[in-house]
Protein backbone atom coordinates (compact mmCIF):
# COMPACT_ATOMS: atom_id res chain seq x y z
CA UNK A 1 0.00 0.00 0.00
CA UNK A 2 2.67 2.43 0.95
CA UNK A 3 4.64 1.74 -2.22
CA UNK A 4 1.67 2.75 -4.36
CA UNK A 5 1.63 6.03 -2.55
CA UNK A 6 5.27 6.76 -3.26
CA UNK A 7 4.76 6.14 -6.97
CA UNK A 8 1.81 8.44 -6.91
CA UNK A 9 3.76 11.22 -5.30
CA UNK A 10 6.74 10.73 -7.58
CA UNK A 11 4.49 10.81 -10.65
CA UNK A 12 2.81 14.01 -9.59
CA UNK A 13 3.55 17.24 -11.36
CA UNK A 14 6.51 19.26 -10.05
CA UNK A 15 5.13 21.89 -7.70
CA UNK A 16 6.02 25.49 -8.49
CA UNK A 17 8.66 27.26 -6.37
CA UNK A 18 5.94 29.58 -5.13
CA UNK A 19 4.05 26.60 -3.76
CA UNK A 20 7.17 25.30 -1.98
CA UNK A 21 7.96 28.67 -0.47
CA UNK A 22 4.32 29.14 0.45
CA UNK A 23 4.15 25.80 2.24
CA UNK A 24 7.24 26.52 4.30
CA UNK A 25 6.10 30.07 5.04
CA UNK A 26 2.74 28.86 6.31
CA UNK A 27 4.39 26.12 8.37
CA UNK A 28 6.80 28.63 9.88
CA UNK A 29 4.06 31.13 10.59
CA UNK A 30 1.81 28.61 12.32
CA UNK A 31 4.73 27.27 14.28
CA UNK A 32 5.67 30.80 15.37
CA UNK A 33 2.15 31.58 16.50
CA UNK A 34 1.95 28.36 18.54
CA UNK A 35 5.35 28.89 20.15
CA UNK A 36 4.53 32.47 21.12
CA UNK A 37 1.18 31.35 22.49
CA UNK A 38 2.71 28.66 24.72
CA UNK A 39 5.41 31.11 25.82
CA UNK A 40 2.82 33.65 26.89
CA UNK A 41 0.70 31.03 28.63
CA UNK A 42 3.56 29.57 30.67
CA UNK A 43 5.59 32.77 31.22
CA UNK A 44 4.03 33.79 34.55
CA UNK A 45 4.24 30.28 36.01
CA UNK A 46 7.86 29.83 35.00
CA UNK A 47 8.73 33.23 36.48
CA UNK A 48 6.95 32.33 39.72
CA UNK A 49 8.73 28.98 39.85
CA UNK A 50 12.08 30.71 39.54
CA UNK A 51 11.22 33.31 42.17
CA UNK A 52 9.99 30.61 44.55
CA UNK A 53 13.11 28.54 44.03
CA UNK A 54 15.29 31.55 44.78
CA UNK A 55 13.27 32.46 47.88
CA UNK A 56 13.49 28.90 49.19
CA UNK A 57 17.26 28.88 48.60
CA UNK A 58 17.68 32.18 50.47
CA UNK A 59 15.59 30.91 53.39
CA UNK A 60 17.72 27.77 53.42
CA UNK A 61 21.09 29.54 53.76
CA UNK A 62 20.06 32.12 56.37
CA UNK A 63 18.42 30.51 59.41
CA UNK A 64 15.18 31.89 60.91
CA UNK A 65 14.42 34.13 57.97
CA UNK A 66 10.89 34.78 56.75
CA UNK A 67 11.34 37.79 54.48
CA UNK A 68 13.88 38.75 51.90
CA UNK A 69 14.69 41.54 49.51
CA UNK A 70 17.01 41.89 46.60
CA UNK A 71 19.91 44.31 46.87
CA UNK A 72 22.03 45.80 44.15
CA UNK A 73 25.34 47.57 44.39
CA UNK A 74 24.98 51.04 42.94
CA UNK A 75 27.82 53.55 43.17
CA UNK A 76 29.30 51.63 46.10
CA UNK A 77 26.03 51.49 48.02
CA UNK A 78 23.61 48.65 48.48
CA UNK A 79 20.13 49.62 47.38
CA UNK A 80 16.89 47.68 47.38
CA UNK A 81 15.80 46.59 43.93
CA UNK A 82 12.55 45.19 42.61
CA UNK A 83 13.19 45.45 38.93
CA UNK A 84 14.70 42.75 36.78
CA UNK A 85 18.06 44.23 35.94
CA UNK A 86 20.37 42.34 33.67
CA UNK A 87 24.11 42.30 34.11
CA UNK A 88 24.05 43.40 37.74
CA UNK A 89 25.11 40.93 40.40
CA UNK A 90 22.44 41.04 43.08
CA UNK A 91 22.67 39.78 46.65
CA UNK A 92 19.77 39.13 48.97
CA UNK A 93 19.10 40.29 52.49
CA UNK A 94 17.08 38.13 54.86
CA UNK A 95 14.93 39.39 57.74
CA UNK A 96 12.98 37.66 60.48
CA UNK A 97 9.28 38.13 61.23
CA UNK A 98 9.83 41.45 63.06
CA UNK A 99 11.94 42.80 60.21
CA UNK A 100 15.27 42.37 61.96
CA UNK A 101 18.22 41.88 59.62
CA UNK A 102 19.57 38.33 59.85
CA UNK A 103 22.16 38.06 57.11
CA UNK A 104 23.00 38.24 53.43
CA UNK A 105 22.57 35.48 50.87
CA UNK A 106 25.37 35.85 48.35
CA UNK A 107 25.42 34.05 45.01
CA UNK A 108 28.80 33.12 43.60
CA UNK A 109 30.01 30.71 40.99
CA UNK A 110 33.15 29.17 39.57
CA UNK A 111 34.52 26.07 37.89
CA UNK A 112 33.90 22.72 39.55
CA UNK A 113 35.02 19.29 38.43
CA UNK A 114 32.57 18.97 35.54
CA UNK A 115 31.07 22.39 34.91
CA UNK A 116 30.37 25.69 36.60
CA UNK A 117 29.02 25.34 40.13
CA UNK A 118 26.60 28.05 41.30
CA UNK A 119 26.54 28.49 45.03
CA UNK A 120 24.31 30.59 47.26
CA UNK A 121 25.65 31.08 50.76
CA UNK A 122 24.52 32.91 53.86
CA UNK A 123 26.80 35.49 55.45
CA UNK A 124 26.30 37.22 58.77
CA UNK A 125 28.38 40.41 58.96
CA UNK A 126 27.95 40.85 62.74
CA UNK A 127 30.38 38.02 63.54
CA UNK A 128 31.84 37.66 60.03
CA UNK A 129 30.66 34.10 59.51
CA UNK A 130 29.27 31.95 56.75
CA UNK A 131 25.99 30.59 58.09
CA UNK A 132 24.74 28.29 55.36
CA UNK A 133 25.46 27.00 51.87
CA UNK A 134 23.27 25.74 49.07
CA UNK A 135 24.20 24.61 45.56
CA UNK A 136 21.97 26.33 43.00
CA UNK A 137 23.29 24.50 39.95
CA UNK A 138 26.03 21.98 39.25
CA UNK A 139 26.85 19.12 36.94
CA UNK A 140 29.22 17.28 39.24
CA UNK A 141 29.64 13.51 38.87
CA UNK A 142 26.58 11.69 40.20
CA UNK A 143 27.47 9.59 43.21
CA UNK A 144 30.73 11.44 43.92
CA UNK A 145 30.85 15.16 43.23
CA UNK A 146 27.14 15.60 43.80
CA UNK A 147 27.78 14.91 47.48
CA UNK A 148 28.53 18.65 47.75
CA UNK A 149 24.77 19.02 48.09
CA UNK A 150 23.62 15.49 48.89
CA UNK A 151 25.98 14.94 51.83
CA UNK A 152 24.18 16.56 54.78
CA UNK A 153 27.36 16.62 56.89
CA UNK A 154 29.33 18.53 54.25
CA UNK A 155 26.52 21.07 53.82
CA UNK A 156 26.25 21.43 57.63
CA UNK A 157 29.96 22.27 57.83
CA UNK A 158 29.07 25.64 56.32
CA UNK A 159 26.50 26.50 58.99
CA UNK A 160 29.03 28.19 61.26
CA UNK A 161 32.25 29.00 59.52
CA UNK A 162 34.70 31.83 60.07
CA UNK A 163 35.87 33.58 56.92
CA UNK A 164 39.17 34.95 58.19
CA UNK A 165 41.66 33.62 57.31
CA UNK A 166 40.00 32.35 54.10
CA UNK A 167 38.11 29.08 54.34
CA UNK A 168 40.14 25.91 53.83
CA UNK A 169 38.99 22.41 52.89
CA UNK A 170 41.04 19.86 54.80
CA UNK A 171 41.28 16.09 54.60
CA UNK A 172 42.73 15.63 58.07
CA UNK A 173 39.64 16.50 60.11
CA UNK A 174 38.69 20.13 60.71
CA UNK A 175 40.15 21.78 63.77
CA UNK A 176 40.05 25.52 63.17
CA UNK A 177 36.88 27.63 62.82
CA UNK A 178 37.72 28.37 59.17
CA UNK A 179 38.08 24.71 58.12
CA UNK A 180 35.65 22.26 56.58
CA UNK A 181 36.07 18.54 55.91
CA UNK A 182 36.55 17.76 52.22
CA UNK A 183 34.45 14.85 50.94
CA UNK A 184 36.44 11.67 50.34
CA UNK A 185 36.34 10.95 46.61
CA UNK A 186 35.15 14.44 45.79
CA UNK A 187 38.06 16.59 46.89
CA UNK A 188 38.04 18.69 43.73
CA UNK A 189 34.35 19.51 44.08
CA UNK A 190 34.74 20.26 47.80
CA UNK A 191 37.69 22.54 47.21
CA UNK A 192 35.78 24.20 44.36
CA UNK A 193 32.88 25.08 46.68
CA UNK A 194 35.29 26.58 49.19
CA UNK A 195 37.08 28.56 46.47
CA UNK A 196 33.77 29.85 45.14
CA UNK A 197 32.72 31.06 48.59
CA UNK A 198 36.10 32.69 49.19
CA UNK A 199 35.76 34.40 45.82
CA UNK A 200 32.33 35.71 46.83
CA UNK A 201 33.72 36.96 50.13
CA UNK A 202 36.66 38.67 48.42
CA UNK A 203 34.27 40.54 46.21
CA UNK A 204 31.46 41.35 48.61
CA UNK A 205 32.66 41.61 52.20
CA UNK A 206 34.52 44.88 51.73
CA UNK A 207 31.56 46.38 49.86
CA UNK A 208 28.93 45.56 52.49
CA UNK A 209 27.86 48.35 54.84
CA UNK A 210 29.02 48.39 58.48
CA UNK A 211 27.20 45.85 60.65
CA UNK A 212 24.14 47.54 62.08
CA UNK A 213 23.61 49.83 59.11
CA UNK A 214 22.19 47.22 56.75
CA UNK A 215 19.33 48.25 54.49
CA UNK A 216 16.07 47.94 56.40
CA UNK A 217 13.25 45.77 55.15
CA UNK A 218 10.83 47.88 53.21
CA UNK A 219 7.24 46.71 53.18
CA UNK A 220 6.31 47.64 49.68
CA UNK A 221 3.25 47.85 47.59
CA UNK A 222 4.97 45.94 44.86
CA UNK A 223 4.44 46.51 41.17
CA UNK A 224 1.68 44.28 39.75
CA UNK A 225 4.05 41.58 38.51
CA UNK A 226 5.40 41.02 42.02
CA UNK A 227 1.98 40.89 43.65
CA UNK A 228 1.86 37.10 43.80
CA UNK A 229 5.28 36.89 45.36
CA UNK A 230 4.45 39.39 48.10
CA UNK A 231 1.28 37.50 48.97
CA UNK A 232 3.20 34.27 49.31
CA UNK A 233 5.49 35.95 51.81
CA UNK B 1 -12.36 -6.22 12.53
CA UNK B 2 -9.44 -6.94 10.30
CA UNK B 3 -8.50 -3.30 10.56
CA UNK B 4 -8.59 -3.46 14.36
CA UNK B 5 -6.11 -6.30 14.22
CA UNK B 6 -3.88 -4.30 11.96
CA UNK B 7 -3.73 -1.29 14.27
CA UNK B 8 -3.00 -3.55 17.19
CA UNK B 9 -0.19 -5.16 15.18
CA UNK B 10 1.32 -1.73 14.49
CA UNK B 11 1.21 -0.94 18.19
CA UNK B 12 2.88 -4.18 19.27
CA UNK B 13 5.46 -3.80 16.54
CA UNK B 14 6.75 -0.60 18.11
CA UNK B 15 6.44 -1.75 21.69
CA UNK B 16 8.28 -5.03 21.29
CA UNK B 17 9.00 -6.66 17.94
CA UNK B 18 10.65 -3.61 16.38
CA UNK B 19 11.36 -1.75 19.60
CA UNK B 20 13.03 1.54 18.59
CA UNK B 21 15.87 1.08 21.06
CA UNK B 22 16.43 -2.62 21.53
CA UNK B 23 15.83 -3.70 17.94
CA UNK B 24 16.25 -0.63 15.72
CA UNK B 25 18.86 0.95 18.01
CA UNK B 26 17.57 4.50 17.41
CA UNK B 27 17.46 7.57 19.64
CA UNK B 28 20.45 6.54 21.72
CA UNK B 29 21.70 10.03 22.57
CA UNK B 30 18.84 10.97 24.90
CA UNK B 31 18.59 7.35 25.99
CA UNK B 32 22.13 7.18 27.33
CA UNK B 33 22.21 10.75 28.60
CA UNK B 34 19.16 10.95 30.82
CA UNK B 35 18.65 7.42 32.12
CA UNK B 36 20.64 7.75 35.34
CA UNK B 37 17.36 7.42 37.22
CA UNK B 38 14.01 5.86 36.46
CA UNK B 39 12.10 9.10 36.98
CA UNK B 40 14.28 10.94 34.46
CA UNK B 41 13.74 8.12 31.99
CA UNK B 42 10.00 8.31 32.57
CA UNK B 43 9.88 12.09 32.05
CA UNK B 44 12.02 11.94 28.92
CA UNK B 45 9.97 9.00 27.61
CA UNK B 46 6.68 10.83 28.16
CA UNK B 47 8.02 14.00 26.52
CA UNK B 48 9.20 12.06 23.47
CA UNK B 49 5.94 10.11 23.40
CA UNK B 50 3.90 13.32 23.28
CA UNK B 51 6.08 14.83 20.55
CA UNK B 52 5.97 11.65 18.47
CA UNK B 53 2.20 11.28 18.78
CA UNK B 54 1.45 14.93 18.05
CA UNK B 55 3.80 15.08 15.08
CA UNK B 56 2.50 11.80 13.67
CA UNK B 57 -1.09 13.01 13.77
CA UNK B 58 -0.23 16.31 12.13
CA UNK B 59 2.07 14.84 9.47
CA UNK B 60 -0.46 12.16 8.62
CA UNK B 61 -3.24 14.73 8.28
CA UNK B 62 -1.16 17.14 6.20
CA UNK B 63 0.73 14.60 4.08
CA UNK B 64 -1.17 15.37 0.89
CA UNK B 65 -0.60 19.14 1.27
CA UNK B 66 3.14 18.99 1.84
CA UNK B 67 5.17 18.87 -1.39
CA UNK B 68 7.78 16.15 -1.14
CA UNK B 69 10.65 18.55 -1.89
CA UNK B 70 10.12 20.39 1.39
CA UNK B 71 8.73 17.53 3.45
CA UNK B 72 11.74 17.11 5.74
CA UNK B 73 11.80 20.84 6.57
CA UNK B 74 8.09 20.72 7.31
CA UNK B 75 8.48 17.65 9.53
CA UNK B 76 11.24 19.37 11.46
CA UNK B 77 9.13 22.52 11.90
CA UNK B 78 6.24 20.42 13.19
CA UNK B 79 8.46 18.41 15.53
CA UNK B 80 10.27 21.51 16.80
CA UNK B 81 6.95 23.20 17.58
CA UNK B 82 5.79 20.26 19.66
CA UNK B 83 9.14 20.10 21.43
CA UNK B 84 8.94 23.79 22.34
CA UNK B 85 5.45 23.24 23.71
CA UNK B 86 6.72 20.35 25.83
CA UNK B 87 9.76 22.35 26.95
CA UNK B 88 7.74 25.32 28.24
CA UNK B 89 4.99 23.15 29.72
CA UNK B 90 7.52 21.09 31.66
CA UNK B 91 9.30 24.21 32.90
CA UNK B 92 5.98 25.54 34.17
CA UNK B 93 4.52 22.33 35.56
CA UNK B 94 7.54 20.33 36.76
CA UNK B 95 10.52 22.68 37.22
CA UNK B 96 12.59 20.10 39.12
CA UNK B 97 12.37 17.49 36.35
CA UNK B 98 12.92 20.18 33.73
CA UNK B 99 16.12 21.26 35.45
CA UNK B 100 17.30 17.67 35.72
CA UNK B 101 16.75 16.91 32.03
CA UNK B 102 18.34 20.20 31.04
CA UNK B 103 19.34 20.52 27.41
CA UNK B 104 17.96 17.12 26.45
CA UNK B 105 14.36 18.31 26.15
CA UNK B 106 15.13 20.76 23.30
CA UNK B 107 17.31 18.05 21.78
CA UNK B 108 14.24 15.83 21.23
CA UNK B 109 14.01 17.79 17.97
CA UNK B 110 16.91 15.83 16.57
CA UNK B 111 15.91 12.45 17.94
CA UNK B 112 16.24 10.35 14.79
CA UNK B 113 13.48 8.05 15.99
CA UNK B 114 10.87 10.79 15.65
CA UNK B 115 11.94 12.14 12.27
CA UNK B 116 12.37 8.55 11.13
CA UNK B 117 8.77 7.64 11.98
CA UNK B 118 7.51 10.77 10.17
CA UNK B 119 9.42 9.92 7.00
CA UNK B 120 8.95 6.14 7.10
CA UNK B 121 5.43 5.87 8.42
CA UNK B 122 3.24 8.88 9.19
CA UNK B 123 3.80 10.55 5.81
CA UNK B 124 2.66 7.39 3.98
CA UNK B 125 -0.12 5.97 6.11
CA UNK B 126 -3.62 6.82 7.27
CA UNK B 127 -4.23 8.83 10.41
CA UNK B 128 -5.44 5.74 12.23
CA UNK B 129 -2.37 3.67 11.44
CA UNK B 130 -0.06 6.59 12.19
CA UNK B 131 -1.59 6.99 15.64
CA UNK B 132 -1.19 3.26 16.29
CA UNK B 133 2.41 3.42 15.10
CA UNK B 134 3.19 6.49 17.22
CA UNK B 135 1.61 4.87 20.27
CA UNK B 136 3.65 1.72 19.72
CA UNK B 137 6.98 3.41 19.02
CA UNK B 138 6.44 5.99 21.78
CA UNK B 139 5.56 3.29 24.29
CA UNK B 140 8.52 1.21 23.15
CA UNK B 141 10.89 4.15 23.63
CA UNK B 142 9.32 4.94 27.00
CA UNK B 143 9.67 1.32 28.05
CA UNK B 144 13.35 1.28 27.05
CA UNK B 145 14.09 4.53 28.90
CA UNK B 146 12.38 3.43 32.10
CA UNK B 147 13.95 -0.04 31.94
CA UNK B 148 17.43 1.37 31.46
CA UNK B 149 16.90 4.12 34.06
CA UNK B 150 15.46 1.61 36.52
CA UNK B 151 18.34 -0.85 36.23
CA UNK B 152 20.94 1.90 36.50
CA UNK B 153 19.24 3.53 39.47
CA UNK B 154 18.82 0.22 41.33
CA UNK B 155 22.47 -0.76 40.87
CA UNK B 156 24.00 2.70 41.03
CA UNK B 157 22.07 4.24 43.93
CA UNK B 158 20.15 1.35 45.46
CA UNK B 159 16.85 3.10 44.84
CA UNK B 160 13.96 2.91 42.41
CA UNK B 161 11.93 6.08 41.72
CA UNK B 162 13.75 7.55 44.72
CA UNK B 163 12.60 4.78 47.10
CA UNK B 164 15.44 3.07 48.89
CA UNK B 165 15.45 -0.68 48.24
CA UNK B 166 18.32 -2.21 50.14
CA UNK B 167 18.73 -0.16 53.29
CA UNK B 168 21.74 1.88 54.38
CA UNK B 169 24.29 -0.96 54.16
CA UNK B 170 24.08 -1.16 50.37
CA UNK B 171 27.27 0.01 48.70
CA UNK B 172 26.10 1.62 45.44
CA UNK B 173 27.81 0.64 42.24
CA UNK B 174 28.49 4.23 41.26
CA UNK B 175 29.71 3.44 37.75
CA UNK B 176 26.16 2.45 36.78
CA UNK B 177 24.90 6.03 36.99
CA UNK B 178 27.98 7.38 35.21
CA UNK B 179 28.12 7.32 31.39
CA UNK B 180 29.93 3.94 31.19
CA UNK B 181 27.08 2.36 33.15
CA UNK B 182 24.68 3.46 30.43
CA UNK B 183 26.70 1.75 27.74
CA UNK B 184 27.14 -1.42 29.81
CA UNK B 185 23.44 -1.69 30.65
CA UNK B 186 22.38 -0.98 27.08
CA UNK B 187 24.90 -3.54 25.80
CA UNK B 188 23.55 -6.25 28.09
CA UNK B 189 19.98 -5.45 27.09
CA UNK B 190 20.81 -5.55 23.37
CA UNK B 191 22.54 -8.87 23.95
CA UNK B 192 19.38 -10.24 25.53
CA UNK B 193 17.16 -9.02 22.69
CA UNK B 194 19.46 -10.47 20.06
CA UNK B 195 19.61 -13.76 21.94
CA UNK B 196 15.80 -13.92 22.06
CA UNK B 197 15.66 -13.11 18.35
CA UNK B 198 18.18 -15.82 17.49
CA UNK B 199 16.36 -18.39 19.60
CA UNK B 200 13.08 -17.49 17.94
CA UNK B 201 14.60 -17.84 14.46
CA UNK B 202 16.01 -21.25 15.36
CA UNK B 203 12.65 -22.34 16.67
CA UNK B 204 10.92 -21.08 13.53
CA UNK B 205 13.37 -22.98 11.35
CA UNK B 206 12.92 -26.10 13.41
CA UNK B 207 9.15 -25.84 13.17
CA UNK B 208 9.36 -25.27 9.42
CA UNK B 209 11.62 -28.28 9.04
CA UNK B 210 9.28 -30.45 11.07
CA UNK B 211 6.33 -29.25 9.05
CA UNK B 212 8.25 -30.13 5.91
CA UNK B 213 8.94 -33.67 7.14
CA UNK B 214 5.31 -34.19 7.96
Amino acid sequence: MSEDKIEQVAGAEEPSPARLIGTLAIAGLLSGVIIIAIYLVTFETIKENKARELRESVFRVIPDVTKMQKLLLKEGKLVVSYEEEKGEEPIYAGYDESGKFMGYAIPSDGPGFADTISVLYGYRPADRKVIGMWILASRETPGLGDKIYKDAKFVADFDDLAIEPPIVATKKGKKKPNEIDAITGATISSVAVVRIINKGNDYWVSKLPEPGSEPVYIEVTPPPSEAGEAKAQ
Amino acid sequence: MAKEQHAYEEFMKGLWRENPVFVQVLGLCPLLAVTNSAINGLAMGLASFFVLLGSSILVSLLKSYIPKQVRISCFIIIIATFVTVVDYSLAAAMPVIHKELGAFIPLIVCNCLILGRMEAFASRNTLRMSIADAFGMGAGFLFALVALGGVREILGVGELFGISLFGPNFEPWVIMILPPGGFITLGVMLLYFNWVEEKKNKLDKQLAAEAGVN
